[in-house]
């Protein structure tokens, strides 16, 4: 039992909060947020840093490490809002290197000079509809009816402006090619998302809260310290409560997921759902207790806000997400089709 | 990160279910309808194994039990619903006295305490101080050889069916409150203690103790005159690692997924088939599961010898506070059906779920109020001023 990250991945997290800190300001995320959603630049710099192919196997250019070092990557590029998709391409990387057969382009993704992504949801016809990064990424991967397929050749998408401007686009199937992952093999694969994107808004939660105390700390009104009122501090202490809860239970789901623990599958649907809503209020307080000027685009917190809000919608309705879980845990609702 | 057992632990808590499957079930818990929480069979049975005095050190007499099995017993108990009030205090009490008591309080009282022989009760709160506990005014006077204590104590709960009340007094009003406190172990068969019941708003019923001119040689004091803060600090090192409270919610929830999937409504339909019973019950189940990480993350700090604070605060206040949203949202779900008592024989499992939704509230306010801990995560974790 060890419930806070060893030294080792106190180690990791140090060089990448640095790495983040130093090349991802929130300069970067906004000037990212004008393009594509997507900052070249960084992802080479995080390439170089071996991020994208650290947690595949050796024998395919990777890393060789666990799905616990990189979800501690994944918290501090939640943290820092980084506008590159580590987490889509991650998991698209694994579950190739998982079915086999691709691997010249896994090693591409290992090193990080090929982008990939997945379909979170099934494609209707020949298109599949917002894809998480579908705009920058040059092969995506997607599943309908038991048949998991990688999608290559074609253009990325235009980027549709939306909430929290993520690289989204449709991205039109062309020439698929099957690959060795049936559904469980997918949804796997849909649950190393779900997990990893849990940590990842704990990093969000994490740094939103921060964004806020800092600013309560500053600004006078009725002249005190407006920090000094119990009525924000009980609102940013539930806040925190809640990102703590989130981190040890998104932190198992991933250590469910490494170690093949029963119930990982569950653990991760609950992480992220737990996980999104801690965000969103931590968010929500944040920019609340920054009264008028959490709402100006000038400051950061509205950043988080937004992200906070856009993540989990990528992979649908959070209502069909509680459905899912409920549906595993009660049986499937009598009488319905 | 590793959040697996050791394998020792993963026996322990084999062991602790066996045990549970041979001692308890749910009928026992038919003496407690009088509003006394305590099933003195099952108490007999943890005094037998050794598990009262679990978590005290070996070389204090105790179990030597780690923080990790600790939260493995206090979890399975939990669990199977199984009161966990009388072993808390008894565990606490022997702490203290291991660590703070006299010779002969060590030598008499603990044994009793960790064979079960005797209970104890906690006498911190007063009728004009409970969150601010250090402002107790119950006054403990020497005279001659002898102490001369009185006062009043508002929910000394259980102290109807114990023999000793561990007794926060003042024996110094003018320094500040902290550095004028002292602790007393106080037999209820002392002449001048007035024992009222307290019914409260659940089955439960609680005391006021009232303490008129009692004289107590100095061999029941516990700890250093004026050192009482110490003597608390110890109860909060040990109810940090054996407390309960994390585990409310599961037999509620077990229930009322039970009565969700077993129900028909006058319509034919069932509950558990409605999305929003579904999404309510999924939901809680996801807060259990929060609830389980901030246990062993506790136990895990615990167990590393780590002091902390500021995760028990934040434990409290997350299982309490959705404890009593899983009472009512399940207790909601049952419509009239839910308001039967465990007086009525058509009441659903006993009427467990009505008697957790009118307990619930206590499990906000006892033990530190949600206010409480919210200042504790407010100042101390995210370093905000203190505001009072």
């Amino acid at each position: 039992m060890r419930t806070r990250y060893s030294e080792d991945e106190v180690a990791v997290r140090d060089a990448f909060f640095d790495f983040f800190a130093n090349e991802c300001p929130t300069t970067t995320v906004r000037a990212a947020a004008e393009g594509t959603g997507f900052d070249p630049a960084l992802w080479s710099s995080l390439a170089a840093m071996g991020a994208p192919g650290m947690a595949l196997p050796e024998s395919l250019g990777g890393a060789g490490a666990a799905l616990t070092d990189l979800a501690v990557v994944a918290d501090v590029a939640g943290a820092h809002l980084a506008p590159v998709p580590l987490i889509e391409h991650a998991v698209t990387a694994r579950a190739l290197a998982r079915a086999g057969g691709n691997d010249d382009l896994v090693a591409e993704l290992a090193e990080g000079s090929t982008l990939a992504t997945l379909a979170l949801r099934p494609p209707t016809g020949d298109t599949a509809r917002l894809v998480p990064a579908g705009a920058v990424a040059d092969v995506f991967l997607h599943h309908c009816d038991g048949v998991t397929s990688i999608s290559q050749g074609n253009a990325p998408g235009a980027k549709l402006p939306n909430t929290a401007d993520l690289p989204l686009a449709h991205r039109v199937i062309s020439d698929p090619i099957a690959i060795d992952l049936d559904a469980d093999g997918w949804n796997r694969t849909v649950d190393e998302w779900r997990a990893l994107t849990a940590v990842a808004y704990v990093g969000l939660a994490k740094r939103a809260i921060e964004i806020g105390v800092a600013y309560t700390k500053e600004r006078f009104q009725f002249g005190v310290l407006i920090g000094t009122f119990q009525a924000l501090q009980h609102g940013f202490a539930d806040a925190a409560t809640s990102v703590e809860g989130a981190h040890l239970l998104a932190q198992r789901a991933i250590w469910a997921l490494e170690t093949d623990q029963p119930g990982a599958s569950r653990l991760a649907g609950m992480a992220l759902l737990f996980a999104a809503e801690s965000a969103r209020f931590a968010a929500d307080r944040s920019v609340q207790y920054h009264g008028g000027y959490g709402f100006s685009e000038e400051y950061d917190i509205q950043l988080y806000h937004r992200h906070a809000t856009a993540w989990i919608l990528q992979l649908g309705d959070p209502a069909a997400e509680y459905a899912r879980l409920a549906d595993a845990e009660f049986g499937p609702v009598r009488g319905a089709a | 990160m590793d959040f697996s057992f050791p394998p020792e632990v993963e026996a322990f808590r084999a062991e602790v279910k066996a045990f549970l499957a041979e001692n308890f079930d749910e009928s026992m818990l038919d003496v407690t309808h009088d509003g006394t929480m305590h099933v003195p069979e099952l108490h007999a049975a943890l005094a037998a194994e050794g598990w009262l005095a679990g978590p005290v050190p070996k070389e204090l007499g105790g179990g030597g039990r780690t923080a990790l099995e600790s939260i493995v017993l206090n979890e399975e108990m939990q669990l199977a619903r199984a009161p966990i009030d009388a072993m808390g205090v008894t565990v606490i009490t022997a702490a203290i006295l291991m660590e703070h008591g006299s010779d002969h309080l060590k030598e008499t009282v603990v044994p009793a305490l960790l064979n079960g022989e005797a209970l104890t009760s906690f006498g911190y709160t007063e009728p004009e101080s409970g969150s601010d506990v250090a402002a107790a005014a119950t006054k403990a006077v020497k005279d001659g050889d002898e102490w001369v204590i009185n006062g009043a104590k508002m929910w000394t709960t259980m102290a109807h069916i114990a023999d000793y009340v561990i007794l926060l007094t003042r024996t110094n009003p003018d320094v500040p409150k902290h550095k004028g406190l002292t602790f007393f172990l106080v037999p209820f068969d002392t002449p001048g203690i007035e024992i009222q019941p307290v019914p409260t708003m659940a089955t439960e019923r609680s005391n006021a103790t009232f303490y008129d001119d009692v004289r107590l040689s100095d061999d029941w004091r516990v700890g250093e005159v004026n050192g009482g803060w110490a003597v608390m600090k110890t109860a909060l090192k040990y109810e940090r690692g054996i407390a309960g409270g994390q585990f409310m919610s599961p037999p509620v929830i077990h229930a009322g997924i039970d009565w969700a999937t077993n129900h028909e409504r006058a319509d034919g339909t069932r509950p558990i088939d409605d999305p929003a019973v579904r999404e309510r019950l999924i939901r809680a189940q996801i807060d259990v599961e929060v609830c389980r990480g901030f246990a062993y993350h506790c136990a895990d700090l615990a167990n590393e010898g780590a002091m902390f604070g500021v995760e028990g605060s934040m434990t409290k206040l997350f299982a309490s506070e959705t404890f009593k949203r899983h009472c009512r949202e399940i207790h909601d779900m049952m419509g009239a059906e839910g308001l039967l008592t465990l007086e009525s024989p058509e009441a659903h499992r006993g009427g467990l779920i009505e008697e957790a939704l009118r307990h619930s509230p206590v499990t906000t306010i006892y033990g530190g109020t949600s206010e409480i801990n919210r200042n504790m995560v407010a100042e101390g974790f995210l370093g905000l001023p203190r505001a009072r």
